[in-house]
């Protein structure tokens, strides 16, 4: 290598020794990743708060990590842009403190389908027990597989509560009685959603996994939806979406 | 009779490197052809999925969303980890002028790294997932990571102590950020509460959780796909043009522009998005800047072949390095122009983004690699290739491959982008059905799996080459014949 005399002390001190090598490299990848992720847990430049989101039920946790096993995100973002054709498709742009529950994140980086952040009560829960037995039923030309093994496995009581614990831990404000309450709380609601099935014609039982999954479907985007609607709303979005179309 | 294939079938083996260990270079070499193999074949596949969902079998352990993360999994650390070992291992003891420090750490690095690619392609199809892209491993598989690369980096590190060379080259620096910086990254982001053995919740919540992400995410692209390969262009490009690197200034500013500036680039991930205005602005802009010290990468790379133009035209072995560095400019300039915000609003979530990571994971990575696998065949296996001419089929199909990746992927987002947003005259959506809009994108992803079979065969013909070149009688132990 030529030119060694025009950097005389890149070449005499950094590339003479490992150590300080490693050191100038270990501060140079550290200053950005410091800068950027050290403010996000202050109240000041962290993502904002939105009154009324509340963590899920245990059913739905249990749904989202259903969610999260089959891979959905990887073909449906959870993340509403602030622009006017989104609003019209979606509807309310994403506030910051809807994820504030959310571990992991799921906003996606594909829609390869719709994004689903607002899809909590658009359908009845029937539409989704038929959508994942078979996708083409309720959306025709839809490329989605069919994950019929939904319908037939059943979530473990003792597995969920065990998910509920570690989100405990990880900073979600569950009581201990809510732990202690988890069976109980997954049988009600599994029992509500198997009823507005049964009203629908669908016979199926509160501990399948389809139930989970739908639960959690229902419950996307509705707390940030109300909260927005109570008038809670967080700083306007870069560009307002006009809002004189009705969905 | 030059037939044009002098570097890949014939090579001058030095008398002074029998003291290296180049078998642990053949077990990454083969490592690497195994599972370049089997990821791109599982990216085929999916790819497949998309086109005609039957073929996502109806059985949960091949749905696109079990297999996807198989594929990322598979073709980055797989095969891109293993290409970076073989090429680091090859490189590291000749330019050090030692033999490796420990061999039993070379072999325990081998193993371990083969044992978790294992233990990921039977836990990512049965759903064991923590669905941070590129991070999905359980947390088990995230303590086996942390604890094989602690043992390369004492390795690598250890080497570098016991060196007979005063200075470290240029390839030695990039190659030292990727053995640092990686574990940082993944550390930070795999943070997480176990429930049970096979899942866990990350300890952040929400956007945070999505900003650590994305900082790991898109250096997982910078310290995994991209440093370790300029560190192999590094080495391997001045070796297969035998000529000098253009500029040794360069290569002082473009390193540390590079390693300084690419972490903080992981925001652009998140335009859009409710993540706090300020984080979303320094992604984008230290995403511009990404540009010049890339540049620099790319025009010290193609400058260092000044004078060896002329076998360009005939060397399988520097077309494939000419095309993967052309590449690295080229997708190191589209990446910027993404995080643009107004262009990102048109990009974001659609198919132009996948055309974007394969026109540098499989015209960067993968050409820059099988550059390399082609030179150094015959130098660790003392052997000529069996079929030489095929080096040079196989960089056209793959060259073409790519062609009809990226142009088809990148029709297919614009496609879907353009339709997402499009309003008709009453300031109405123009395509308010969703389906509508998959459907027009079929022929795209027909086209796709015809660039990405491409691509696979030529990988195929590659291994078949070399298992063929490998199990032929040794020409001679010190000098293989010239062609």
């Amino acid at each position: 290598m030529a030119g060694t005399e025009r950097d005389p002390f890149h070449r005499r001190v950094l590339e003479k020794s490992g150590a300080i090598f490693a050191v100038a490299t270990t501060v140079a990848i550290m200053i950005g990743g410091l800068v950027e992720i050290i403010p996000m847990f202050t109240a000041k430049f962290g993502p904002e708060h939105l009154a009324g989101v509340k963590p899920y039920t245990p059913l739905e946790v249990a749904g989202r990590d259903i969610y999260i096993r089959e891979g959905c995100y990887l073909c449906h973002s959870q993340m509403v842009r602030p622009t006017r054709a989104e609003y019209l498709r979606y509807g309310e742009w994403t506030r910051a403190g809807e994820y504030a529950y959310d571990h992991p994140f799921l906003l996606g980086s594909r829609r390869i389908g719709p994004d689903l952040q607002r899809v909590g009560g658009k359908y009845p829960d029937a539409w989704h027990f038929e959508h994942m037995a078979n996708p083409r039923a309720t959306s025709p030309g839809s490329i989605m597989p069919p994950y019929q093994w939904l319908h037939s496995q059943r979530i473990d009581p003792a597995d969920v509560q065990a998910s509920v614990r570690a989100l405990q831990r990880a900073g979600v404000p569950y009581t201990d009685a809510d732990i202690a309450g988890t069976p109980a709380q997954l049988a009600a609601q599994g029992q509500e959603i198997v009823g507005r099935l049964a009203a629908a014609g669908i016979k199926t039982e509160p501990d399948r996994e389809i139930v989970a999954l739908i639960a959690y479907l229902q419950r996307l985007g509705k707390d940030g939806r109300a909260a927005i609607a109570a008038g809670a709303t967080a700083p306007k979005p870069e560009a307002p979406p006009k809002v004189q179309a009705a969905r | 009779m030059p037939t044009g294939h002098e570097s890949v079938a014939a090579a001058a083996i030095r008398p002074d490197e029998s003291g290296y260990d180049d078998d642990i270079v053949k077990m990454f070499f083969a490592a690497t052809v195994t599972w370049a193999a089997v990821g791109m074949l599982v990216g085929l596949w999916i790819a497949l999925e998309l086109a005609w969902w039957p073929a996502n079998l109806g059985l949960p352990y091949t749905t696109f969303g079990r297999l996807r993360p198989l594929h990322t999994n598979a073709v980055i650390f797989a095969f891109g980890g293993n290409i970076c070992f073989t090429g680091i291992y090859y490189s590291m003891q000749r330019l050090l002028r030692t033999r490796m420090w420990s061999d039993a750490i070379s072999r325990f690095h081998f193993w371990g790294w083969q044992a978790i690619i294992v233990a990921a392609a039977i836990t990512l199809p049965l759903g064991m997932t923590e669905s941070k892209e590129y991070a999905e491993l359980i947390w088990p598989i995230d303590l086996a990571i942390v604890v094989v690369w602690v043992a390369f980096a004492v390795n690598f590190f250890g080497t570098i102590a016991v060196r007979k060379v005063a200075h470290l080259y240029v390839a030695i620096w990039f190659y030292m950020s990727f053995v640092i910086t990686i574990p940082v990254l993944h550390i930070v982001n795999s943070l997480a509460i176990p429930a049970t053995l096979f899942r866990s919740y990350p300890v952040y919540a929400g956007l945070t959780d999505a900003l650590v992400q994305w900082w790991y995410g898109h250096n997982a692209v910078g310290f995994f796909l991209t440093t370790p390969f300029l560190g192999l262009m590094y080495y391997f490009l001045p070796r297969a043009a035998e000529r000098p690197v253009y500029s040794y200034r360069l290569s002082i500013v473009h390193f540390w522009a590079l390693v300084f500036l690419y972490i903080w680039a992981g925001p652009h991930h998140l335009l859009y998005s409710a993540l706090p205005e300020w984080a979303q602005t320094l992604g984008m802009v230290f995403s511009i800047m990404l540009i010049a010290p890339s540049w620099g990468g790319m025009l010290n790379g193609l400058l260092t072949l000044r004078g060896a133009w002329d076998r360009v035209r005939t060397d399988p072995v520097l077309k494939f390095m000419v095309v993967a560095v052309s590449f690295y400019g080229m997708s190191t300039f589209e990446g910027p122009m993404m995080s643009i915000r107004a262009v990102n609003s048109l990009s974001h979530f659609t198919n132009w983004t996948i055309g974007h990571v394969h026109s540098g994971a499989l015209g960067w990575v993968g050409m820059v690699s099988f550059g390399i696998l082609y030179w150094l065949f015959p130098r660790v296996w003392k052997r000529p290739l069996a079929y030489p001419s095929w080096a040079t089929t196989h960089f056209w199909l793959a060259t073409i491959g790519i062609v009809l990746y990226t142009v088809s992927m990148w029709a297919a987002g614009l496609t879907e982008g353009l339709e997402w947003r499009a309003l008709d005259t009453a300031g109405q959506l123009k395509y308010p059905n969703f389906v509508d809009i998959v459907h027009q994108l079929n022929p795209f992803y027909w086209l796709r799996v015809v660039g990405g079979g491409m691509y696979l065969i030529g990988v195929i013909m590659m291994a078949w080459n070399f298992i063929r070149s490998a199990s032929a009688k040794a020409v001679s132990a010190e000098a293989p014949a010239a062609a």
